[in-house]
């Protein structure tokens, strides 16, 4: 599904601020895999999400999704096989357009896009019952600004906007950490309907440990641009946070306690 | 007497300041790109447009001619800003500077006549209301077409790019493409304005587009404020937008009434528009606060009469 090879990227080479975010990362992943991300900051977590979207090109390596080497693919070709949701919840939809209307471009991710009416009614119609799913009573307001929905309504639309039309890979960087904790409940609820439903092949980062060992079916541990602990099935499943925070002592060779990632 | 002469004139320039105003719009508003090109653009039109009426081919093909040279323009832009990394604001400069040579090339000279004495030209001051008819005909032409436009896929595209570049690129939508393709339509659009206004004035002169983008933004910014209030969609804010230029030149030549000096005309153009620019920033910087602080004065009062009364 997912395969990436020996991948390297340094941030401002050659200058004092050197920062080595990925390290030869090498990460395959299986069909359905759900697989959650956890890490330090500066673990190069998003680094590698930002790489398999293609926001920047990587040093060294490569990258294949279902076969296709997409390693120099443009981000906006590259969309087609993903769907993302971000830490911002306002950097996944346009403010200024109807939700109706951002679902619309959605939908037509990974298709040219033509001189022909952007939202034809039926389509309208057609978007009742998926925002309904969402159970925010968002399925009235098919003709609201999306600029005016609160944080958690806005990323619950996106995650939407990101599933629409089916992905190969689902990114979800962060996708809750800028949420009240309800909210954050109620939007990873909705994540994994979504993604069990259509058993989307999905990376989640998070900083919460709780989140990270009771959802997905794998959980890999990133530490200085490469995986350091990687468990899945029924090993993932017994494990505690106690576990996990041993496990990272003896991987990284140092204290995690400092860190954010303690949070949960 | 004389200022209510002068109404039909006004209204008619207004009107092809509104047109110029629209494909402002395009750059300003929908693209969020501040694009300086059009008072290089505008100019472009009414050369390309006079030198060849002077020529003597058919007026609609020159029509044609001078929008697609303002589109060669937006689209010099757009690649300097999307296939360089110019900054979009230093990119419509750097064209913009390059489109005075072109001008002066294309017109010869630095002034041509098309009088409507000597060319069948669709509009001219000499005819007031006709003109405002043939302009606000090309105004409506273009809002529908703008309003078909923008609601097809392409022109969703087009909008959420100016809206929100990130989840653009996330939904696999070609951000620099629909810049260059938005700076086109729009650069093309006031050039055609351009080709209106030469024809009204009976002439293409190098200095007609100077200080160009503060009238436009100035029509903008006045038919905004009023197109919003009554009702917030593409086509009201179109047609306010127009309406903004009529009342920019109404007041313009209001004031030449008054008998102000027209050497400072541009300087209280670029006043005025500052003036509203800024409204926003201040409106949130002084107002806001003085709220807060109010706010916080009443609770403390309260918590003070609270206290007096826990005292006693």
């Amino acid at each position: 599904m997912l395969k990436i090879t020996n991948l390297h990227k340094t941030f401002n080479p050659g200058t004092v601020n050197a920062k080595k975010a990925l390290n030869g990362l090498n990460l395959t992943l299986n069909d359905g895999d759900f697989v959650t991300v956890i890490g330090g900051n500066g673990a190069g977590k998003s680094t590698m999400l930002n790489a398999i979207s293609g926001v920047f090109n990587p040093d060294f390596g490569t990258i294949e999704i279902d076969g296709v080497d997409v390693t120099h693919m443009p981000e906006y070709k590259r969309a087609k096989y993903l769907g993302r949701v971000f830490q911002d919840p306002m950097k996944g939809t346009a403010p200024d357009m109807e939700i109706a209307e951002n679902l619309s471009i959605a939908a037509r991710r990974g298709t040219r896009r033509r001189l022909v009416w952007g939202l034809p009614k039926k389509e309208r119609e057609s978007y009742k019952p998926v925002l309904a799913k969402l159970e925010l009573g968002l399925e009235d307001r098919l003709s609201s600004k999306v600029g005016l929905l609160s944080g958690g309504q806005r990323q619950a639309v996106t995650l939407l906007m990101a599933t629409l039309k089916e992905p190969k890979l689902l990114l979800l960087d962060e996708h809750t950490a800028a949420l009240d904790p309800k909210t954050a409940a109620k939007v990873l609820e909705i994540t994994e309907k979504i993604v069990n439903e259509s058993k989307l092949t999905t990376i989640m980062i998070t900083h919460n440990m709780r989140d990270a060992i009771r959802y997905g079916n794998r959980l890999i541990m990133m530490h200085e641009g490469r995986i350091v602990v990687d468990v899945s099935g029924e090993e993932k499943s017994k494990l505690t946070v106690e576990d996990l925070l041993a496990l990272f002592s003896r991987a990284s060779g140092d204290e995690f306690s400092s860190d954010r990632a303690m949070l949960g | 007497m004389g200022f209510l002469n002068a109404i039909p004139g006004a209204v008619a320039q207004g009107l092809i300041w509104g047109l110029f105003a629209i494909g402002l719009y395009i750059s300003y508003k929908i693209l969020d790109i501040a694009d300086l090109t059009v008072d290089g653009s505008i100019c472009t039109g009414a050369c390309v447009f006079a030198v060849m009426l002077t020529h003597g081919i058919n007026i609609y093909l020159c029509l044609l001619a001078a929008f697609a040279a303002g589109a060669v323009a937006g689209i010099v832009t757009g690649l300097f800003h999307t296939a360089m990394g110019i900054p979009a604001i230093l990119a419509g400069i750097l064209t913009q500077l390059m489109l005075w040579s072109i001008n002066l090339k294309i017109l010869g000279k630095a002034n041509l006549s098309i009088s409507a004495r000597k060319y069948d030209v669709l509009l001219s001051s000499m005819d007031s209301v006709g003109s405002i008819l043939v302009a606000l005909l090309f105004c409506a032409i273009i809002i529908v077409g703008l309003y078909l436009f923008f609601f097809t896929e392409v022109g969703f595209s087009l909008k959420s790019t100016g809206d929100n570049e990130h989840m653009s690129r996330a939904q696999g939508i070609n951000v620099d493409f629909n810049k260059v393709l938005g700076l086109a339509i729009s650069n093309g659009i006031i050039a055609l304005s351009g080709a209106l206004l030469a024809q009204y004035q009976g002439f293409a002169d190098i200095n007609m587009g100077r200080g160009a983008i503060v009238i436009g933004l100035a029509a903008i910014i006045i038919g905004l404020s009023i197109s919003l209030k009554i009702k917030p969609n593409f086509v009201v804010s179109l047609i306010g937008v127009v309406g903004g230029g009529i009342i920019y030149y109404l007041v313009y030549t209001f004031v030449i009434w008054l008998g102000l000096d027209t050497d400072l005309l541009k300087m209280l153009s670029a006043l005025v528009v500052a003036g509203f620019l800024a409204l926003p920033y201040l409106k949130k910087k002084y107002f806001t606060k003085q709220k807060i602080f109010e706010d916080a004065k009443t609770a403390q009062e309260k918590k003070n009469t609270e206290e007096v009364s826990e005292n006693a």
